[in-house]
């Protein structure tokens, strides 16, 4: 079973790895984006951690509930209410549990990817986040180092896809052959679960 | 790259502190990165609150002031600003005549623009929404995030803001808002790419003879790149985009609008082959502005942006007006 506990390790663990990534993640986003994806994400995972060990909220539903909100006040960008909203519905069908198993982080991630895209539009293969959640989401079932591989190919898989969404879009053809920053976040935040079971 | 800064996560606080010493006719909270006309808020007033990324400067803080904008909220560098800093502005401007949000087409600043709108909603304000999206060079619509925001938010926040400042009430001037954006069209052009602070070296690679076509206003790359043209030639490329997209039955506003580094001596100059252009193809001009005032950090280029005028529309954009960035008639 997931407690709360093992949450506050999940954002602590990404906000380790998007620290470690930040620059790579900029790289990525200078040539089809605007980039600042690495430097952005950094700020808000900055305050996501300063906020748990401020509150330390005691339910996993209300740790990812804190930790979206903080996203959506210091992240900016669409990145901000993207991440933010993810992790704020997957927190809201969390419940008020005090633990949830693997399943039942499975679907309410799952309700927090259908969010994600209802708000900003994005469907598989569009070269978005959404492209690395999805297969990750599908393969948690599994486990959780099954979701953290499955998140990564998902983000490489991006590379030969044209942008639909978001500012590389604008590029048309010429996103092609670049990896997707924010697919590449994304899996981040899924090797991140992987992390926190130790996986 | 060398830059005129301290370090690169404190450039936009920085800015802020240099604004307020500059004018204190704005209140000026760098903390929480809002900028206020310093009457605020006017009473029985429409109030016009927009914000975006920093980089563009004079847009949005240095248009803040009587006749235009009542606040802004900057962000990060070319980072939409937060739902927090909408909010905070929203409510330290609505007078009870509601607030327009003026909005540049990006997915950010649409996404926190929206959330903005539903918490202030909440908290009792009313909140009209208007999203610029004028750049032509995005051709395709179905398979990209939109149209952008560029030149034309100017025209969109002097004409709406000149509208709200004679009194007219919250829906009329969000409709003018529109039909200024319906109006209006830009294309631009880089000769240079622009660097981030944060990352310190340019944002695209642009080898010294060529230039790119259908930029936007946050140094990415544009849609075609091609060998180096003259102003003569932009000119004819960039005015004609636009009126492949626009025809005038009226006359125009031009903007002849810098991207950060290309010198008034050569915007002039590609002012006056765009005024050629738009002779030749029998456009009528209103009124023209020449100058850096919707820029991207250090890029060397210009944009054209293009709004045909009604009477009506022409004596809002002569209407006083009175902020860092722009100001005439008192």
């Amino acid at each position: 079973m997931l407690d709360a506990d093992f949450f506050r390790r999940w954002m602590t663990a990404t906000a380790a790895s998007v620290d470690r990534e930040a620059e790579r993640l900029t790289a990525l986003d200078s040539p089809i984006g605007d980039a600042d994806h690495g430097s952005n994400l950094q700020r808000g995972f900055t305050a996501v951690t300063a906020a748990l060990e401020k509150e330390a909220p005691d339910t996993p539903g209300a740790v990812l509930i804190l930790a979206g909100r903080q996203l959506i006040s210091t992240v900016g960008g669409a990145s901000g209410p993207l991440y933010g909203t993810l992790l704020r519905r997957t927190g809201k069908a969390l419940g008020d549990a005090a633990e949830v198993d693997r399943a039942q982080l499975a679907d309410a991630l799952r309700a927090g990817v259908d969010a994600v895209m209802t708000l900003g539009g994005a469907a598989p293969g569009d070269k978005t986040m959404i492209d690395a959640l999805v297969p990750g989401v599908d393969a948690l079932g599994d486990s959780f180092g099954a979701a953290r591989d499955a998140a990564e190919q998902g983000a490489l898989a991006t590379i030969p896809l044209q942008a639909r969404k978001g500012r590389a879009s604008y590029l048309g053809e010429r996103s092609i052959g670049h990896q997707d920053p924010g697919a590449t976040s994304s899996a981040l935040l899924v090797a991140g679960l992987a992390e926190a079971a130790g996986e | 790259m060398k830059m005129l800064i301290n370090v690169a996560e404190t450039v936009v606080a920085d800015a802020l502190r240099g604004m307020a010493a500059a004018h204190p006719e704005l209140t000026v909270d760098v903390e929480n990165r809002v900028i206020v006309r310093r009457d605020a808020p006017v009473e029985g007033k429409v109030a016009l609150v927009s914000g975006g990324g920093s980089g563009h400067e004079p847009l949005h803080g240095g248009f803040v002031g009587p006749g235009m904008l009542s606040a802004a909220c900057p962000g990060e560098v070319f980072t939409s600003p937060v739902p927090d800093q909408m909010v905070r502005a929203a409510a330290a401007v609505d007078s009870g005549a509601g607030v327009l949000f003026v909005v540049k087409n990006y997915t950010g600043d649409v996404l926190n623009f929206d959330m903005a709108a539903e918490l202030a909603e909440d908290e009792g304000i009313q909140i009209a929404k208007v999203l610029v999206n004028d750049d032509v060079a995005v051709t395709d619509s179905l398979y990209t995030a939109g149209r952008r925001g560029t030149g034309a938010t100017l025209f969109v926040e002097k004409i709406a803001g000149a509208a709200a400042d004679e009194g007219q009430p919250l829906e009329r001037v969000e409709a003018i808002a529109r039909q200024v954006n319906e109006s209006a069209r830009s294309f631009g052009v880089a000769l240079s790419a622009c660097t981030t602070p944060a990352k310190g070296t340019p944002t695209f690679d642009l080898p010294p003879g060529e230039l790119e076509l259908g930029i936007g206003i946050h140094g990415e790359p544009g849609r075609e790149r091609r060998a180096m043209m003259t102003s003569r030639e932009i000119a004819d490329f960039a005015v004609n985009a636009v009126l492949e997209d626009l025809s005038p039955r009226n006359p125009v506003l031009v903007l002849v609008n810098g991207m950060g580094a290309t010198p008034l001596l050569e915007l002039y100059g590609f002012n006056a082959e765009v005024q050629r252009v738009l002779a030749e193809r029998g456009v009528a001009v209103a009124r023209t502005l020449v100058g850096n005032y919707v820029t991207s950090l250090d890029m060397a280029g210009a944009s054209v942006t293009l709004c045909q005028v009604d009477e009506e529309l022409l004596r809002l954009w002569d209407a006083p007006v009175a902020t860092p960035g722009l100001r005439w008639g008192m």
